[in-house]
């Protein structure tokens, strides 16, 4: 019989085996999944872990869906880490889209190319507004972050709708629900010429290196910690508490407001109703795979970067439902969360038969 | 000759950083009080656990009257008649104190009965317990209860004490021996695990004496004196503090006339408290956990800033909104009761620990507030070696030390900052005698330094040997000061009660 025993201290190896364990087990049950539906498990497991790397192409692809997670999950993992459950990176991330890009409709070919840095402003201040709201009412009415952040997602879909079908909708666009094509001069600066990959990913990368230093080199990410971990050491300490959650919760709605802005002003171009694509969700668990720590939230980014263009893949590829996407995010988180068990307890086999 | 009740045979348990058990044996009679002495790491926890099957040894076996033992679980060794009350309480803080007991019963019992019988077992042991509190509203002195009453619920056979009396009030811990005493002359055997020398020689009748997971000795401590039991505990006599002679200075912290009501409903309100701490005098403040200590501390701290107006001053000023952060700056610093989680994160380094009451000098300008690693590993480092606490160093995270070491580097964080007032809770709670000899050395050397200090202790012991001057606090009341010279043991047990009188000489 196998039993759970509780370990003298929680082991630092399985803190990162667990999730490599658990990538592990996705792709055993991965497996499992691609011979129940009668494909080829190898070319199944291709598609997602071998087809996003093969070439340059693909390589930049996967950076271009990398970046939005990485800078979503940055955020997110300040936010759990001072205790704070923003689950609405979805609606931040679509209010950043819809700032930046009503700042990019109103230039046209005569605007500067600083404009660049207004569209990427103007993502983070409507991120930082709808995560404000979250605090806002967390603060004055104690109203649970979880549920509000939440909720607000489906509004932010709904203004987005609303101005995509409404006031902001391209007059020449054979009335589809679309704005016009932003102007040239507010396109994000490309890094190459003829692939799609740009700036975007360099300030990601950036980013993760500021939220290293933010968290473990300054007063401020060392207090929004304490708040997490021990509220009552941060009281002792004489910590804000209110303070750490505004703090924790405009971080994290400015960096996924700023990756919606890098994403409609960098590779789409134009606003739609598609431009939330659960980016804002699948970035906790980059946020959760990636240990709540910036660099291990870089390669979540990329593992979960390459579901979704092994899902994409696999539907165009092998003729499989593009949910397929989801179902590994969704395994991935789901056999973290038993595999952490790991870190706290060991497996002990007893001598009863 | 009948077999003993318990007997332990040349137990060894290791762990992976240490050898908690080697070869301990002990044997305990029906109906004795047996004594398990030593020091905080000496290994008595380890053994406890042992013999109540939470813990597997690795070598030597366990008998209970003459079988050896197959306990594998706290089930079956309740099932044998196997009781304990652990030092850490293990209680659901949601639910009710009848409820929690409830919840370590079998199911045959109805709550209402279980809430009877809890009652009236606590009223049979002079334990005051409301069955229907919740038990997050409970102080530590009442958790503790709690599992008292709970392990004497199960009849039991033998019955494993640990530290049982730091909470109790003199004349509490003196019924609490009354009836320990009568629960023996039943039949029930005790194991009475603790590092008060005089209690063990008072109440047992035969004491192992543990260090450094060995036994160090089998004594009958009726025989023996505090001096010989301490060298037997610590290889060592503690060392005498000598009398305090000088006088105090100007007032350093005020109180007047502070009264606060309660939110929680089973807080304690403060009413109409007032008290002067002087520069280069310790006042003790004594009294049974849960009289409105945490309350009065969370005032002074600055944790609780909804103190009236002009209540709490520092130096002449006013303080009583000021945070924590704001009193520190002028000279204020607290030692909390809880260690973990209050006084230090438990998940994070003792390095990072330092800054949450040391980050003005070593953390860079606002707004980037630069926190400089080295700094702060240094800043540990130092607490480490001056205070002498046993870690792996700077780095090893505050969860990983023993409560003792923990608290030592709490204290010598605070000591550390050159406090002008310095506040403490429980000095040396749950520390072994050998630590809490040197902390309250630390504590007589800053207040010869000029520190103005109070410390709020449930031990009385301690209070007489360090404080200059004593108030008691009861049901949110302050008595007057005594001197400490002029107090005895009777008279502040009976304060504890709220028994005073409102001209006794200031």
């Amino acid at each position: 019989m196998l039993k759970l025993e509780a370990r003298p201290e929680a082991s630092r190896f399985w803190r990162i085996g667990s999730p490599l364990l658990a990538l592990a087990l996705t792709v055993l049950i991965g497996v499992g999944i691609f011979a129940l539906m009668g494909k080829d498990p190898l070319k199944g497991l291709a598609v997602f872990f071998w087809e996003p790397i093969k070439s340059a192409y693909a390589l930049s692809e996967l950076a271009i869906k990398a970046t939005p997670l990485l800078l979503i999950a940055l955020g997110l993992s300040v936010c759990y880490r001072a205790n704070v459950w923003n689950i609405g990176a979805e609606g931040q991330f679509v209010l950043g889209a819809i700032a930046g890009g009503g700042v990019a409709l109103l230039a046209d070919g005569g605007s500067p190319r600083v404009i660049v840095f207004a569209v990427l402003a103007a993502g983070v201040l409507g991120g930082m507004l709808w995560a404000g709201i979250v605090a806002l009412l967390r603060d004055r009415f104690n109203a649970n972050e979880i549920l509000v952040s939440l909720m607000l997602v489906y509004v932010a879909e709904l203004v987005l709708a609303y101005l995509v079908y409404g006031p902001w909708k391209d007059p020449q666009g054979y009335n589809f629900p679309q704005t016009r094509m932003f102007d040239a001069v507010t396109q994000i600066p490309r890094l190459l010429k003829g692939s799609r990959i740009n700036v975007g990913v360099l300030i990601a990368l950036f980013g993760a290196l500021g939220m290293w230093l933010y968290m473990f080199r300054t007063f401020g990410g060392f207090q929004l910690q304490v708040g997490g971990l021990a509220p009552a050491a941060a009281r002792y300490a004489g910590f804000s508490s209110r303070r750490a959650l505004w703090s924790a919760l405009l971080i994290s709605g400015g960096m996924a407001g700023l990756a919606g802005a890098i994403e409609v002003a960098g590779p789409i171009g134009q606003l739609t109703p598609h431009v939330p694509v659960g980016y804002g969700f699948a970035a906790i668990i980059v946020a959760f795979v990636g240990r709540l720590h910036p660099l291990g939230c870089v390669f979540a980014a990329i593992l979960l970067s390459m579901f979704y263009i092994g899902g994409e893949l696999a539907q165009s590829r092998l003729g499989m439902p593009k949910a397929l996407t989801g179902v590994f995010q969704g395994l991935l988180l789901f056999t973290l969360l038993a595999c952490d068990t790991l870190i706290g307890y060991r497996i002990r086999r007893t001598g009863r038969a | 000759m009948t077999a003993p009740r318990l007997e332990v045979r040349h137990v060894t348990k290791r762990y992976p950083s240490v050898v908690a058990n080697s070869d301990v044996s002990l044997s305990v009679a029906p109906g004795e009080i047996h004594a398990v002495l030593g020091e905080n790491g000496a290994g008595k926890s380890t053994l406890m656990k042992i013999i109540y099957g939470a813990v597997k040894p690795d070598q030597g076996e366990v008998l209970v009257d003459g079988q050896p033992s197959r306990i594998r679980n706290p089930q079956e060794a309740r099932a044998l008649g196997i009781s304990m009350v652990f030092q850490h309480f293990s209680l659901f803080e949601t639910v009710t104190v009848a409820e929690n007991i409830w919840l370590g019963l079998d199911r045959s019992h109805s709550l209402e009965s279980v809430r009877e019988r809890t009652a009236q077992k606590a009223r049979e042991y002079g334990l005051d317990l409301e069955p229907d509190r919740p038990v997050h509203s409970l102080s530590v002195g009442e958790r503790q209860r709690v599992e008292i009453v709970r392990a004497l619920l199960t009849e039991p056979k033998l019955l494993i004490l640990d530290e049982p009396t730091s909470v109790l009030t003199p004349q509490a811990v003196h019924k609490l021996f009354v009836t320990l005493r009568q629960l023996a002359a039943t039949g029930c055997s005790i194991l009475y695990i603790s590092h008060k020398l005089d209690e063990i020689r008072e109440l047992c009748s035969q004491c192992t004496v543990m260090r450094g997971g060995k036994v160090t000795g089998s004594v009958d401590p009726r025989r023996e004196s505090n001096a010989s039991l301490s060298r037997l505990m610590i290889g060592a006599e503690p060392p005498q503090h000598a009398p305090h002679t000088s006088s105090a200075g100007e007032v350093a912290l005020a109180v007047r006339s502070l009264s606060l009501p309660t939110p929680d409903p089973f807080g304690v309100a403060l009413h109409d408290i007032s008290f002067e701490l002087r520069v280069g005098e310790i006042v003790g403040i004594a009294g049974v956990s849960g009289n409105g200590q945490q309350e009065l501390l969370a005032v002074l701290s600055g944790e609780q800033p909804r103190a009236p107006a002009g209540s709490v001053s520092l130096f002449g000023r006013d303080m009583s909104g000021r945070g924590p952060r704001l009193r520190r700056r002028e000279g204020l610093h607290f030692v909390p009761e809880e260690r973990l989680g209050r006084g230090a994160v438990p998940g994070m380094t003792l390095a990072s620990n330092t800054l949450l009451t040391r980050a003005r000098h070593i953390v860079g300008k606002p707004p980037l507030g630069w926190v400089a690693p080295r700094a702060t590993a240094a800043l540990a480092a130092d607490i480490i070696a001056r205070f002498q606490v046993k870690a792996g160093g700077p780095q090893a995270e505050a969860k990983s030390l023993s409560g003792g070491n923990l608290q030592k580097f709490i204290v010598g964080r605070e000591i550390g900052a050159a406090p002008k007032v310095l506040i403490v809770a429980q000095p040396t709670w749950g520390v072994d005698v050998g630590a809490a000899a040197q902390i309250r050395g630390e504590l007589l050397a800053l207040r010869d330094a000029g520190c103005a200090m109070l410390v709020v202790s449930e031990e009385l012991d301690e209070l007489f040997e360090i404080c200059d001057r004593l108030h008691v606090i009861a049901k949110g009341r302050l008595s007057p000061s005594i001197a400490t010279r002029d107090a005895s043991v009777e008279r502040i047990g009976e304060w504890m009660s709220g028994l005073w009188s409102e001209a006794a000489p200031c």
